[in-house]
C-alpha cells in the first residue's frame, strides 16, 4: 500500500504533469482575475474567498484523469485489481496520491495567491483551514469520477461533467467557512459540515470508484 | 399474473407495454387538455399575482416530476444492480431524458413567472439552485450512457453514478439551502390545510399533476420500447456481421 | 373566449407556449425514433427469416 503510493508520488512528480499543471493553472487564475474585475482591493477582498475557492477546484478537477488513466492504458491497473491488496485500497491510496501531489500543494501556495487578491486579514487561517479539511473531499470525489470514465479515450469533457455537480456542497460549506470566518461570523456548523462531507467521501467513494474499476476492466 | 419480476422478461414487458401504451397516452392527452384549459381559461387570478398565477399548473408539476424521474431511476438502477433485469436497466435510461425536459420546463416556467414577480428572471435562490444541479446531474447521466459502447459495462456504471449522484444531490439541497436563504413559497401542496392553496386553483393544478405523471409513464413506456428493440437492433447486426 | 390576462399576458403566454412546444417536440422526437427503431429491426428480421 505505502509501495503503491510512493510509486504514484514519484510518477507524479517526475511526469511533471499534475503536480505543476495544477499549481500553475491557479496561480495564472488568480493573476488574472484582477486584470478582469479591476484593481481596487475592496472588491477583490471582497470576492477572493470565492475565487480561491473555485480555483483549487478547478485546478483540482484538470489533473483527475490522471488518476486511473495512465495505469490503465499501460494494463498496469489489471495487475493492481488482481494484486492481493483489494481495489477499494487501491483506489483510496491513489486518491491520496492525487490529493498529495494536488490538493495539499494548492492549499500551501493558497496564502500566497491570497496576498495577490488582497484577502482580508483574518482570512489566511481560514484559507488554510478550509481548503486543507475541503480539498481532501475533492480528490476522493474526482477518484470516483474518474473510474467511471477510466475506459472511455475522450472522457475528460465527461469527467468534468460528471464531477462538477458533485462538488457543488464542498465547494458551498468550504467557501462558506471561509466567508463567515472573515466576517468573524461562527463557522463552526460549516466546517463540520465541511469536515463531514469529506470524512463522508473518503468513508464511501472508495467502494464506489473500486466498484466502477471492476465494472470498466472485467 | 404471478408477480412483479415476471416483466423483467423483455418479450413479456414489450406484451404488456403495448397494451397498457395507448391507454396511459390517451389518459395523459385528456388529463393534461383538461387541466391545462381549466386552469387557463377558468381560473380566477391570484389577487397578488394576477393572471401569472396560471404558470403554477405548468410549473408545479413538472418539477415534481422532475424529481420524481430521478426517483423511479435510482429505484430502477437498484434493481438492476440486485437483480440485473435488463427492462429495468433500459427503463432508467429511457426515464433519464424525460427528466431532464421537465426539469428544464420547471426552470424555464420559473425564470419567466420569476420576471414579474421577483423581478429577475434568475436569482440563486435555493430551489433554482437545485433545479440547476439536477439538471447537471441528467446531463451527466445521459452522457454517460451515450458514451461507453458495451450496454452492460453502460447500466453498471450509470446505475453506480446514479447512487452516489442522489447522495450528492440530497446534500446539495442541504448546502444549497443553508448557503442562502430563499424567496421560494413553502410548499403550495401540503396535508397542512393553512399552507394550501385554495381550492380553485387545487383541483385543476391536481388534474395537470396527473396528466404529467401519466405522460411520464407513457414517454417511459415508449422510450423503453425503443430501448428494448435499439438493443434487438444491435445483437442482431453484430450477428449477421459475424455470420457473413 | 380568451381570458383577461392583464398585464401579464406576455409572460403567462410564453410560459405556456415555450413549455407546450418543448413536451410537443419531445413527444415527436420519442415517436420518430420509436417508429425509426421499429421499422429498421423489421427490416433486419425479414432478412434473418429469409436467410435462414
Amino acid at each position: 500500500m505505502i509501495a503503491l503510493l510512493l510509486r504514484d508520488l514519484r510518477l507524479a512528480i517526475r511526469s511533471g504533469g499534475g503536480f505543476g499543471l495544477g499549481l500553475a493553472f491557479f496561480l495564472i487564475l488568480t493573476v488574472l482575475v484582477p486584470f478582469g474585475v479591476g484593481p481596487e482591493s475592496q472588491v477583490l477582498g471582497r470576492i477572493a474567498p470565492g475565487i480561491l475557492w473555485v480555483g483549487a477546484l478547478l485546478a483540482c478537477l484538470l489533473s483527475l484523469d490522471r488518476i486511473f488513466a495512465l495505469d490503465y492504458e499501460d494494463g498496469s491497473l489489471d495487475l493492481l485489481a488482481t494484486a492481493p491488496l483489494p481495489l477499494e485500497g487501491m483506489t483510496a491510496v491513489k486518491a491520496l496520491a492525487h490529493w498529495l501531489t494536488t490538493g495539499l500543494p494548492l492549499t500551501l501556495v493558497a496564502p500566497l495567491l491570497g496576498v495577490l487578491l488582497s484577502l482580508p486579514a483574518p482570512g489566511y487561517q481560514w484559507l488554510l483551514i478550509t481548503l486543507a479539511v475541503g480539498t481532501p473531499a475533492l480528490s476522493f470525489i474526482g477518484a470516483f469520477g474518474a473510474a467511471l470514465t477510466v475506459g472511455l479515450k475522450r472522457g475528460g469533457l465527461l469527467l468534468s461533467l460528471l464531477v462538477l455537480p458533485l462538488y457543488v456542497p464542498t465547494l458551498i460549506f468550504g467557501a462558506e467557512t471561509l466567508r463567515r470566518g472573515i466576517e468573524g461570523q461562527a463557522t463552526t456548523t460549516p466546517l463540520l459540515l465541511l469536515a463531514g462531507i469529506t470524512l463522508g467521501a473518503i468513508a464511501i467513494l472508495p467502494f464506489a470508484a473500486a466498484a466502477a474499476i471492476r465494472i470498466n476492466i472485467r | 399474473m404471478s408477480s412483479l419480476w415476471e416483466y423483467a422478461n423483455p418479450k413479456k414487458f414489450m406484451q404488456t407495454s403495448a397494451w397498457m401504451l395507448p391507454g396511459v397516452s390517451i389518459a395523459a392527452g385528456v388529463c393534461l387538455i383538461v387541466g391545462l384549459v381549466w386552469g387557463f381559461f377558468f381560473t380566477p387570478d391570484d389577487f397578488r399575482q394576477g393572471s401569472t398565477v396560471k404558470i403554477i399548473y405548468l410549473h408545479v408539476p413538472s418539477a415534481l416530476m422532475a424529481i420524481n424521474a430521478w426517483l423511479m431511476m435510482l429505484v430502477a438502477s437498484l434493481i438492476w444492480i440486485v437483480r440485473r433485469h435488463h427492462v429495468s436497466a433500459l427503463a432508467a435510461r429511457a426515464a433519464a431524458p424525460v427528466g431532464l425536459v421537465m426539469t428544464l420546463i420547471a426552470l424555464l416556467t420559473g425564470a419567466i413567472w420569476g420576471q414579474p414577480m421577483w423581478g429577475t428572471y434568475w436569482a440563486w435562490d435555493p430551489r433554482l439552485t437545485s433545479f440547476l444541479i439536477l439538471f447537471l446531474f441528467y446531463l451527466g447521466y445521459i452522457a454517460l450512457w451515450a458514451a461507453i459502447d458495451n450496454p452492460d459495462t453502460a447500466a453498471d456504471l450509470t446505475g453506480v453514478l446514479c447512487l452516489v449522484g442522489s447522495i450528492f444531490a440530497l446534500l446539495s439541497r442541504y448546502a444549497v439551502n443553508f448557503w442562502n436563504q430563499g424567496l421560494h413559497q413553502g410548499a403550495s401542496l401540503s396535508l397542512d390545510k393553512e399552507e394550501n392553496i385554495s381550492n380553485v386553483f387545487f383541483f385543476p393544478l391536481l388534474i395537470c399533476i396527473l396528466g404529467f405523471v401519466l405522460l411520464f409513464v407513457a414517454l417511459v413506456l415508449l422510450r423503453t420500447r425503443t430501448e428494448i428493440r435499439s438493443r434487438r437492433l444491435k445483437a442482431l447486426l453484430a450477428r449477421e456481421r459475424l455470420g457473413a | 373566449m380568451m381570458p383577461e390576462l392583464g398585464k401579464y399576458a406576455t409572460e403567462v403566454l410564453s410560459a405556456y407556449a415555450v413549455s407546450l412546444i418543448i413536451l410537443v417536440l419531445f413527444v415527436l422526437a420519442s415517436l420518430w425514433r420509436a417508429r425509426r427503431v421499429r421499422n429498421e429491426l423489421r427490416k433486419v428480421e425479414e432478412r434473418k427469416v429469409q436467410n435462414g
